[in-house]
């Protein structure tokens, strides 16, 4: 892929990721070109290089994660960190220990950084405030998750030239959705256009002051959409009344084979786990447009990308 | 034993009638003795010089949460009159969320006579239901002789429409107003803060401002219809206000109170601070647009007092994640410098004004008589100024919690002094 715009920084000026609101163009740009050097890095049989020997990493995840804990885990294993891993679901207060306790007493035991999901919008940003380390968000409720949205754009920018005219359009419970609004971050500052459809009850009301288009109609959406992204429905928005039946979704919302047909350029993308047969069809996630796996490769070199820019005292070259 | 005081120079203002006079005060034995331009008194009594300050009748916050009994880790009578005389407050009426909730007789004579060691006056506002569960009424008429002035489930709003109507129909007839934090809870099943676009960027669950407005417009036409006074709680929506502008040019018994907070910060403090959880109050900071609106409120009337909503939270349970934290900041000692630098300031309204609606405004709501500055009166008054500049710090709280997002913020005007249940305290010494 060609370069946006030639002035890309040689670090970033941020000690955290907490979101991607301060991260300019070229600080983006700067994770992608690293992840890309990481990329090839996974490709070699030997997939692990010494530059965060003596880093420790924990990783803090208050809700329930798969794939995100493990990418974070084996991108720092390949970075040479060393990690810890806490998991624990539901509220820590509830059970006693508030997170700032918690936190504090895993980094007692002296973390450098810090990988962090948490339910509660926020959790990052108030850990940045009572604590010393530096804290990555792996997704704090419906908030943020920019390491997913950096992925994301990662693995588009393997499809395409230019961020600059794309238009990727995102599909489904955009109110609830963390890696939507990190998305919505990313595209629009490297220049793209971003459509949000789903049902009315599924959008929030203000989202348009985000420089998205709004539709409710899919067809509206795949019509000018180059990438299309379709959001993991969660069952228990239909206890919440927010839509009628999965039946109902899948018939309005889903993402057919048909559809496939119909735009013969259009690649297809789902931050994972996919509900098959709501979200997609199920020929739609093995159809040879849809990039989810690819997705999921580059999570380990964009969060390796990530660790090594924002490791303190980071001067190792890659290859050191 | 009380303090004799003479207080010389000041200017005293009448908030009914917003006439001011230069004059020396003098109090005898917790009366006013003498008002005029120059008193001589031996040598021996106490001075105060209040040149250059104004003095008015007591100001009154109808809106506090003093948490005794119950959550006296967050704040005492004790504790939360010492925050009221440090902001300037005389009396304040206190809401029953407390552990017993204020439902029964015993409670309310609890509350009073815990405030009898303290210099303040404390109302209780006494639950409209039974343990405050929105089934069947307290004893409304059995509270109100045991002291309750106000009848409130507070931050358990009536959702039962027939218990509202048959709440007013009662309280109608106790000539005292019901108050309800005004939220249909089902429009707000997950919310921490307003729904706008702020909301939207965050992720954060919204409370939108139509949970208010439809409970507003529910309870001006039940009061409509039983001539019941209802009173609404800390109104914070454009909507809501004019919902109360319409009721009351129709003529509806309902009176309106709205919280420094509302009318100083938006929800974009919540984005702004990394979300603080100073900034997460219930009903949450709302828009520019609802903040103008509340201001227009003030300046016509719809709104009849300023109150605080002072509602203290332990540090511990401030100390968490955003969607973890309690609803709530202090309010008592910030009321007056936020409302000088928001309201006079910019030339919304006048001192005499704003005076008003801390000090006749709430006791007309409450049925309660306002203090007069006049020979033979007891003394209860406020001495403040409307002009001088200071940074609001954490060594000025005086409430037990430190939950407040102002600390480092610029106030305008400052309260010098209270007189009241026979004692002179000045916050400053």
């Amino acid at each position: 892929m060609a370069p946006d715009a030639p002035d890309t920084p040689s670090s970033l000026p941020h000690r955290h990721l907490l979101d991607l609101s301060a991260y300019s163009a070229g600080d983006i740009r700067l994770i992608l070109d690293t992840a890309r050097e990481f990329r090839s890095v996974l490709d070699r049989p030997i997939k692990k290089v010494p530059t965060l020997q003596g880093t420790t990493v924990a990783n803090m995840f208050f809700e329930p994660s798969t794939r995100t804990k493990l990418s974070f885990g084996l991108a720092a294993g390949r970075l040479s960190a060393e990690t810890i891993s806490f998991s624990k679901s539901g509220s820590s207060v509830k059970k006693g220990e508030t997170l700032r306790d918690t936190a504090e007493n895993i980094l007692a035991m002296k973390c450098d950084m810090v990988v962090i999901r948490h339910s509660s919008p926020g959790a990052p940003h108030y850990l940045s405030r009572v604590t010393d380390a530096v804290l990555v968000n792996a997704g704090d409720g419906a908030h943020a998750h920019p390491t997913q949205a950096l992925l994301d754009v990662l693995t588009m920018s393997e499809h395409i030239d230019t961020f600059k005219g794309l238009h990727v359009s995102i599909i489904g419970d955009i109110t609830h959705s963390r890696v939507a609004r990190s998305n919505i971050q990313a595209l629009t500052t490297l220049g793209a256009e971003v459509t949000v459809c789903g049902p009315r009850t599924m959008i929030p009301p203000g989202i348009e002051h985000l420089g998205v288009h709004v539709t409710h109609r899919l067809e509206d959406a795949l019509d000018r959409s180059d990438i299309v992204m379709a959001l993991r429905i969660q069952l228990e928005r239909q206890d919440e009344g927010l839509f009628p039946s999965l039946r109902e979704y899948h018939d309005r919302f889903g993402i057919m084979g048909d559809h496939m047909d119909e735009h013969p350029d259009l690649l297809v993308m789902h931050p994972g786990p996919v509900n098959r047969g709501v979200e997609l069809a199920h020929d739609v996630v093995d159809h040879e447009r849809a990039i989810i796996l690819s997705q999921v490769t580059n999570g380990v070199a964009v969060r390796m990308a990530v660790l090594y820019l924002l490791a303190p005292g980071r001067s190792a070259g890659l290859d050191a | 034993m009380s303090d004799d005081l003479l207080i010389r120079h000041g200017t005293i203002l009448n908030p009914e009638t917003r006439e001011t006079r230069e004059a020396d005060l003098l109090i005898r034995d917790g009366l006013i003795d003498k008002v005029a331009p120059e008193i001589d008194v031996d040598a021996g009594i106490r001075e105060v010089d209040a040149s250059g300050k104004m003095i008015s009748p007591g100001w009154m916050d109808m809106h506090v949460h003093f948490r005794e009994p119950g959550y006296e880790h967050k704040e005492t009578i004790a504790t939360g009159a010492r925050a009221a005389v440090a902001g300037g407050f005389t009396s304040v009426a206190c809401m029953p969320n407390t552990n017993p909730p204020i439902h029964t007789r015993d409670v309310v004579e609890f509350i009073l006579e815990r405030a009898e060691e303290t210099p303040v006056h404390v109302h209780p506002i006494a639950t409209v239901s039974k343990e405050r569960e929105g089934v069947e009424l307290a004893e409304m008429a059995d509270l109100q002789e045991g002291g309750a002035v106000a009848f409130s489930d507070d931050g358990a709003p009536v959702q039962h429409a027939g218990l509202m109507r048959r709440a007013l129909e009662y309280s109608s007839m106790l000539e005292a107003p019901v108050i309800n934090h005004m939220e249909e809870l089902t429009l707000n099943p997950h919310g921490h803060m307003h729904e706008g676009d702020v909301s939207a960027r965050l992720g954060v669950g919204g409370i939108p401002a139509l949970s208010e407005d439809v409970m507003i417009a529910r309870d001006v036409e039940i009061a409509a219809v039983t001539g019941g006074h209802v009173h609404v709680a800390h109104i914070s929506t454009a909507r809501g206000v004019a919902l109360v502008r319409e009721a009351k040019a129709r003529g509806v018994k309902v009176t309106a109170e709205v919280c420094p907070h509302h009318f100083t910060l938006t929800d974009e403090a919540v984005e702004t601070t990394g979300f603080s959880t100073h900034t997460k109050m219930h009903p949450p900071l709302r828009s520019a647009a609802d903040v103008e609106a509340v201001i227009e409120g003030l300046v016509d009337g719809t709104i009849d007092a300023i109150c605080t909503d002072h509602a203290p939270h332990a540090p511990h349970e401030k100390d968490v994640e955003f969607n973890a934290a309690p609803f709530g900041i202090l309010g008592l000692e910030t009321a007056w410098g936020l409302s000088v630098r928001e309201l006079v300031e910019p030339g919304h309204l006048s001192v005499e004004e704003v005076v008003r609606k801390l000090t006749v405004a709430p006791r007309r709501i409450l049925n309660l008589p306002v203090p007069a500055i006049e020979e033979g009166a007891v003394a209860e008054l406020t001495v403040f100024d409307a002009t001088s500049r200071w940074t609001f710090e954490a060594s000025h709280i005086r409430s037990k919690s430190r939950n407040t997002p102002f600390i480092g913020e610029e106030m305008v005007g400052r309260a010098h002094g209270v007189y009241s249940k026979g004692q002179w305290i000045d916050p400053t010494e």
